[in-house]
């Protein structure tokens, strides 16, 4: 069977992508992406628990969490489509009308 | 159910306010002047109604209390909203109600062209409601709600002709002596709440006689104190000056508030402490002195102004004197008479200079008119009668009040006050007939066919030249040419009727206070009030004799100012002339009121001015406003830091809740 401490390693590992994914990249899609990316790293930390602990409940919250990631995708995603028809730019650094 | 309603009467004028501030748009002239004489006309109704509802009462139950609604309550300190009705008030609410509608009517002709004609009725009908609440309230705060209502009034209505700059000084100039004397009234109610626990009239009296002793410093300060208030309010020395200035203000406002009514509160407040007064000797001897210098004061002034108005000012200062010095020798119900006749006769005469002034299109200066007998005969009559009861002849109503102070200033052994007031009397007599002789008698001093010396009138007229050659008869189809030259002839009747009314109670008026040595006893009057004020210290009586020799030597002093009035202006105008150059420095001092003014602004305003500057370039402009500032500069540049961190890139945002995160992280982590 495969260690806990490593299924945690590959989800920190993601994670870790994908937070670097939102700092460094511009493209709204792209960002998007990465955050996907953290979800998915806690939903396999979540798994790697739940089993080792015997315990359904961290699965299940994976399926909380899936469901969240899909309305955010579904909000975030119209959202971006609406900038690009405004702005034609969907790169966030152009996207700076709140600066103080 | 036998209730008189004490609080409909206050109540009356205080809804015609509502509905004029209201509706009044939609009402025009005609309805304002309906609403607002109407208001006090059943003010009126329904004092006498309370009045008669007392008089049938047995004299010891002459009081009727009515208490609207508990004000406030502080502990065991309460303050109700609550009318009190006895002998005293009934006249005061008879007089202002009555003498007050009398003017509302008037008004509506004097007013007539005015534009802010709906204001006018406004202020005067809320005058009215303060000054029922004050003559009603039946203890000291309700009292000073009246008493600070009728200021603001008075105030209000000085200033009405606001473009004018004088008339807003003017008003400015009332308003600021008036908060000196009201500061002193204050302190002395705050003495009686703090000695006796109440403001209630009844209980103040009752306990008074327990808490302090006759004389002592603690009644004298508070009396002072409340004599303070009636300076201010009645125009007595230090605080007149503001009365004079006052006359900016309409001639029916000066009429009302000026003469008859407001400027009484003052006597009227020290009647109706009389308990607590005659408690103070000190303080009644200082209020005789102050009302006799006042009434002399202003008498000499009086007798060289050449304004019209401000003639009849200095009286209603001199005669409040005369209120004054009565009350200070312990004769308030000599005092109050003297209230109410002088009501009757001073609203008259203000009413008839008014009648001049409209008649004249706003001339004021007595130099410029003369002759006007023939051509205004109702206001002439009028004023005529008016003049001769204030000059003190017998039987108008001005002599039976001011011999009967005078008498009782003889009779209290006061005799420097009686001499004082008897030549105020000379005085009274002489410029109130100058001013009728330049008025009325003579030769007109002004172009008769309506062309007159103002210099605004002056593009108006080519057009009545023409006019006028079609004929004097034709005139009187075209209204009254308010302000604008014509010919100077009669006001209309809701002008001559006031007049009329006022001219019947100048006469009859002084009637229900002929006492000894006519009648057997106490005079009508005397009895009225005998309820509220006692019988009183009488135990100076005098002889019949000297009764009648006093009468005799007030009539012989009034005649011969008369006499020399008429001498001096209407047979030989030399005479008047030759007493200007000889009396030249006394006569610039008379004519410069005494320097008072200048006096006062040397001493008293230009330092508080002086002083309000710099500390408002100081306190105001450099801690207030630095305050208000410095919290401004503060956030701006505490902004300006976080600022920095506010860059619109939503990385730099993610970057801090990483870092965020992160710290939050490590410190889980560690503990």
């Amino acid at each position: 069977m495969i260690p806990t401490e490593w299924a945690l390693a590959l989800s920190a590992v993601l994670f870790v992508i994908g937070v670097v994914g939102v700092l460094v990249r511009r493209n709204a899609l792209v960002i998007f992406m990465s955050i996907e990316l953290m979800l998915n790293a806690a939903n396999l930390a979540f798994v790697a628990f739940a089993r080792q602990q015997n315990s359904l409940d961290g699965q299940i919250f994976v399926f909380f969490v899936m469901t969240v990631a899909a309305a955010e995708v579904a909000v975030g995603l119209a959202i971006i489509v609406n900038l690009f028809r405004l702005r034609e730019t969907v790169f966030v650094d152009e996207i700076n009308l709140l600066k103080g | 159910m036998n209730l008189p309603m004490l609080w409909i009467i206050p109540a009356l004028p205080l809804a015609a306010v509502a509905l004029n501030l209201l509706f009044g748009d939609r009402l025009g002239k005609r309805g304002t002047a309906f609403l607002a004489c109407g208001a006090v006309g059943l003010a009126f109704a329904a004092a006498v109604r309370a009045v008669l509802t007392l008089a049938a009462r047995s004299e010891e139950e002459r009081q009727i209390v009515e208490t609207a609604w508990t004000w406030f309550r502080v502990g065991d300190f309460s303050v109700d909203v609550s009318f009190l009705l006895d002998p005293l008030s009934a006249i005061m609410v008879l007089v202002v109600t009555g003498v007050g509608f009398l003017i509302h009517v008037y008004s509506t002709g004097y007013m007539a062209e005015d534009p802010s004609f709906r204001r006018f009725f406004l202020y005067l009908n809320l005058f009215m409601f303060a000054m029922l609440t004050l003559v009603l309230a039946d203890n000291y705060l309700l009292m000073f709600v009246g008493w600070e209502g009728v200021g603001l009034c008075s105030y209000l209505l000085i200033g009405f002709w606001y473009e004018k700059q004088s008339a807003t000084d003017a008003g400015k100039k009332a308003f600021i002596v008036n908060r000196i004397g009201d500061f002193g009234f204050l302190l002395g109610v705050m003495f009686l709440i703090a000695w006796t626990g109440s403001v209630n009239y009844e209980r103040v009296f009752a306990s008074a006689p327990h808490l302090f002793t006759a004389g002592g410093t603690i009644i004298t300060l508070a009396t002072l104190l409340m004599f303070v208030g009636a300076t201010g309010k009645s125009a007595q020395i230090p605080l007149y000056v503001w009365l004079p200035d006052a006359m900016e203000g309409p001639t029916p406002v000066s009429a009302l508030i000026h003469a008859a009514t407001m400027v009484t509160a003052g006597v009227y407040m020290v009647v109706r402490s009389h308990v607590l007064f005659e408690m103070a000797p000190v303080t009644l001897e200082v209020i005789a002195i102050v009302g006799a210098a006042t009434a002399l004061m202003a008498a000499t002034i009086g007798l060289v102004q050449n304004d019209i108005k401000r003639v009849l000012a200095y009286s209603t200062v001199s005669q409040l004197g005369y209120m004054f010095f009565a009350c200070g020798v312990g004769a308030f119900g000599a005092g109050i008479f003297h209230v109410m006749t002088h009501a009757f006769f001073k609203a008259l005469l203000f009413l008839g200079a008014g009648s001049v002034i409209y008649g004249m299109h706003h001339e004021q200066d007595m130099r410029k008119m003369g002759g006007l007998a023939g051509k205004m005969p109702v206001t002439h009559a009028t004023m005529l009668i008016a003049t001769i009861a204030i000059a003190g002849i017998p039987p108008f109503a001005g002599f039976w009040s001011k011999d009967e102070i005078l008498a009782k200033a003889f009779a209290t052994g006061h005799y420097g006050i009686f001499a004082a007031g008897l030549l105020g009397a000379v005085m009274t007599a002489f410029y109130m007939f100058r001013l009728y002789v330049l008025t009325f008698q003579g030769k007109p001093r002004f172009d008769e066919n309506g062309g007159h010396a103002h210099a605004h009138a002056a593009d108006a007229h080519g057009a009545h030249m023409t006019h006028d050659a079609h004929g004097h008869g034709a005139h009187d189809d075209h209204g009254h040419d308010h302000g604008h030259g014509g010919p100077v002839k009669e006001s209309p009747w809701n002008m001559t009727v006031p007049l009329s009314v006022l001219a019947v109670l100048s006469v009859v008026g002084g009637w229900i206070g002929i006492g000894k040595p006519f009648i057997e006893g106490e005079s009508w009057m005397g009895r009225w009030l005998e309820p509220v004020l006692g019988s009183g210290p009488h135990v100076h009586h005098l002889a019949v004799s000297t009764e009648f020799g006093l009468m005799g030597l007030s009539v012989a002093v009034a005649a011969f100012g008369i006499f020399m009035a008429f001498r001096a202006y209407l047979q030989s105008p030399s005479i008047a002339t030759a007493m200007h150059e000889r009396f030249g420095g006394l006569h610039r001092t008379l004519y410069h009121k005494y320097w008072v003014d200048e006096f006062y602004g040397a001493v008293a305003v230009n330092p508080v001015y002086q002083a309000s500057m710099r500390l408002w370039r100081f306190w105001d402009e450099k801690v207030v406003d630095g305050i208000v500032n410095g919290v401004g500069y503060f956030l701006e540049g505490v902004s300006a830091l976080l600022r920095l961190f506010q860059t619109g890139y939503v990385g730099t945002y993610a970057l801090f809740i990483t870092l965020g995160v992160l710290a939050l992280f490590l410190h889980f982590l560690r503990s």
